[in-house]
């Protein structure tokens, strides 16, 4: 029933996409390109922050709570008003029905960043250049400085991000005599050691998700995905993509991989019974561990991601999410300096000290962010291996700048392949046309 | 509606020891009704088991048996008081949505189906075939041009934008149509205006008591579709403050797939419970008129 539904609003979501799209599509030739001019100075910023105002922000993230009521009490005069809009999806629907109708815009937005090319090629989103962000390059790591540009053009500021690790629980390793794999290879053979050993369990799962796979193709050195302005490429023939599934496929195949959808009642079912006994996810995870999974508590164990050749040292991101102000937004300089207060400034420590995972490499290298102890993990100093991941993210990738449209017909293409019908290089070629064909629909030039 | 119609037989032939009713007896069909019984009843009592655990018991144990431990009132307690008792709030709009939109829409509906069953006027075809039009799309396909409209009138976000979309009901409507039809005779309606009663008097004092059966069945039908309303509000509501019981479940829902997020399942089914717990006193309370209007139609004929 959940999946139905779910379905259900995708497709609601996307309709409603598709038209917003074909309105923003036409108009842009140079889109992605030059940095729009410094309009705004920081004291301008700040003499808005005392005369007062309000704002309203959109966002999931549960740290930000906090960081309004900090904000608020350091602002007097400033009133944010934080409204969850929905998760993922849900809140890209509801930006793009205020932006197509042009009422109720907030001035903050929390985005994805596979989603926020999107926004910004469509000239939703505001280049915060005019408030002269560009001045913050070497603050945030360089991952997810690079993933809130397009060419010169900051859409966005890094809120959070997800440099990939391997998430796994020891008691069930041990249990079996698993080695935790530091290799892609060692990692196959655990897998199939493992369920040899107890057919219930598996070394993780998967039943088709497009985030997952581009991290993974991303990690491999792959890049389908190539974006120049509104040239755009996709193909998934690369070596970097043929390498991933030159691993997945015979995981499939040999049926290794537990097919519970991830996020379902039952996917947290199988992390607490130990059915899934490891997750390579982003660094965001620990969080959702101790509040989801309190059956694991003590059980659970982070190690660098695998790689694909020993001793390598390559990540990449999964998820994460940075927060902008729409091109409508009513009060952009007070939208601005929330901006920085929540990922520069104290909110950036706020949300790092309350379990979110930093994109600024202040916190990233502080000693009290790597030397904080987790009992969930029994004592394991997590950070120091996630710190490290971020640091090690393959440079160079991009997201197509119609991500969640593509990312939202991934289980219609690429997702056969998990129920054995087709390979999953069969289903990325599918996925390619796809989003291809879109792509050209949308006015993009597509190869 | 199987066991209503058999009342009215067996009642009449009460006298004959029953004898009726046992010939009726079919196993076949005991079977099926036994198996529709189960294959309804079998998610409520899912439920009702799964809100005595909590979050850990949940996942640690069958899900249609009883975990070790009792915590429905613990989580009744926490429903109650997660995020500062948003729940409770969430229950009032809901409330609220339900008495002003699903009762005001039965009002609407009770006005237009005697006028259209009573009058003639011309025209009158036309309303029928855009009524039955009505009847055949689905409230979801017009949820997004409604936002569209509602966003430029700046609707949206508002509890109108819930209250007006459920006050249209177009299927209400074509019932009410066709109860009045039958259950307001013409006879009734020409002595009362002889008598110089006028249209509304007629109406309130003399056509609603006849219409009363029909009214419950579109009230009960607006109320259900009302209080299960999500698709609507998903769209049109930004404020957790104006959510109704089910946008406010998903939102709790949902938050098992944020990153960061607080994972409440326990909390989404004994929340779930407690929203069902009115719809099904509502029907246990109203089935009476509704199973009598049923069969006072099916006799008159």
């Amino acid at each position: 029933m959940m999946i139905t539904r779910r379905r259900a609003l995708l497709g609601a979501a996307l309709s409603i996409t598709l038209l917003a799209a074909g309105c923003g599509g036409s108009d842009d030739s140079d889109s992605g390109g030059a940095a729009a001019e410094t309009t705004v100075s920081e004291a301008d910023v700040q003499a808005a922050l005392d005369a007062g105002g309000a704002i309203k922000v959109w966002a999931w993230e549960p740290t930000l709570k906090q960081v309004v009521a900090d904000f608020q009490k350091k602002y007097p005069k400033v009133k944010v008003e934080l409204v969850n809009s929905g998760t993922g999806n849900d809140a890209y629907t509801a930006l793009q029905n205020a932006i197509t109708a042009g009422t109720g815009v907030p001035d903050v937005a929390q985005i994805e960043y596979y989603a926020l090319p999107q926004y910004a090629l469509a000239k939703n989103l505001t280049d915060l250049n005019t408030f002269g962000a560009s001045g913050l390059d070497g603050t945030f790591t360089p991952g997810t400085w690079n993933s809130v540009h397009a060419g010169e053009a900051v859409y966005g500021l890094p809120m959070d991000s997800g440099p990939m690790a391997l998430f796994y629980n020891k008691e069930v390793f041990d249990k079996h005599g698993i080695a935790v794999p530091a290799t892609w290879q060692e990692y196959a053979a655990a897998a199939e050691k493992l369920h040899a050993a107890d057919p219930k369990a598996y070394i993780t799962s998967d039943s088709g998700d497009a985030g997952f796979t581009t991290s993974m193709i991303w990690q491999a050195g792959g890049k389908p995905y190539t974006v120049d302005g509104t040239n755009v490429g996709v193909n998934f023939s690369d070596p970097g993509t043929q390498k991933f599934t030159g691993l997945w496929q015979p995981l499939i195949d040999k049926k290794l991989l537990n097919p519970v959808p991830g996020w379902s009642d039952g996917w947290y079912q199988g992390l607490a019974d130990g059915t899934i006994a490891s997750l390579v996810i982003g660094a965001w995870m620990p969080a959702n561990l101790e509040s989801g999974v309190k059956a694991g508590n003590g059980k659970w164990r982070v190690a660098p991601m695998p790689q694909w050749e020993a001793g390598g040292k390559a990540t990449s991101e999964n998820g994460g999410s940075s927060i902008a102000i729409p091109e409508k937004a009513a009060n952009k300089t007070l939208a601005y300096a929330f901006l920085k207060y929540a990922t520069v400034d104290e909110g950036a420590a706020t949300r790092a000290a309350n379990g979110a995972f930093p994109a600024t490499t202040k916190e990233l290298g502080s000693t009290e962010f790597l030397g904080k102890e987790f009992p969930y993990f029994g004592g394991q100093k997590v950070n120091e291996v996630l710190a490290a991941s971020a640091g090690q993210v393959v440079p160079g990738w991009s997201y197509l700048p119609f991500q969640v449209y593509a990312n939202s017909i991934y289980g219609d293409t690429v997702g056969k392949a998990y129920l054995g019908q087709g390979t999953l290089q069969d289903g990325l070629k599918s996925w390619q046309d796809a989003s291809v064909k879109y792509g050209q629909e949308q006015g993009f030039t597509v190869k | 509606m199987t066991d209503t119609l058999t009342i009215r037989p067996a009642a009449r032939g009460a006298q004959r020891d029953g004898s009726v009713k046992r010939r009726h007896r079919s196993i076949t069909l005991t079977v099926i009704t036994a198996l529709a019984l189960i294959y309804s009843l079998l998610p409520v009592v899912w439920l009702l088991i799964s809100s005595t655990k909590t979050q850990e018991g949940l996942f640690s144990s069958f899900g249609l048996w009883f975990s070790g431990d009792f915590a429905l009132f613990g989580n009744i307690a926490d429903t109650f008081a997660y995020q500062d008792g948003i729940f409770a709030r969430w229950l009032l709009n809901t409330f609220l949505y339900v008495v002003v939109g699903a009762g005001g829409a039965t009002l609407l509906n009770a006005l237009a189906g005697y006028g259209l069953a009573k009058f003639n006027f011309r025209g009158r075809a036309a309303v029928f075939a855009v009524v039955l039009g009505g009847v055949a799309v689905p409230p979801t396909a017009l949820a997004v041009p409604t936002f569209l409209m509602f966003a430029k009138m700046g609707l949206t976000d508002t509890p109108w934008a819930i209250i007006i979309p459920a006050l249209v009901c177009p299927f209400g409507l074509y019932l009410m149509w066709t109860y009045a039809t039958d259950a307001v005779p013409d006879e009734i309606l020409e002595s009362a205006r002889v008598d110089g009663a006028g249209e509304f008097k007629i109406f309130f004092s003399l056509a609603t008591p006849l219409l009363a059966p029909g009214l419950v069945t579109v009230l009960l039908f607006n109320t259900v579709v009302t209080w299960n309303n999500f698709f609507l509000p998903l769209i049109m509501l930004k404020d957790p403050d104006l959510y109704p019981l089910t946008l406010g479940l998903y939102s709790w829902a949902e938050q098992a797939s944020t990153v960061g997020g607080d994972v409440v399942y326990n909390l989404v089914i004994t929340g779930s419970l407690l929203t069902i717990v009115p719809l099904i006193a509502a029907f246990l309370l109203l089935q009476r008129y509704w199973q009598s209007g049923l069969a006072a139609g099916s006799v008159k004929q």
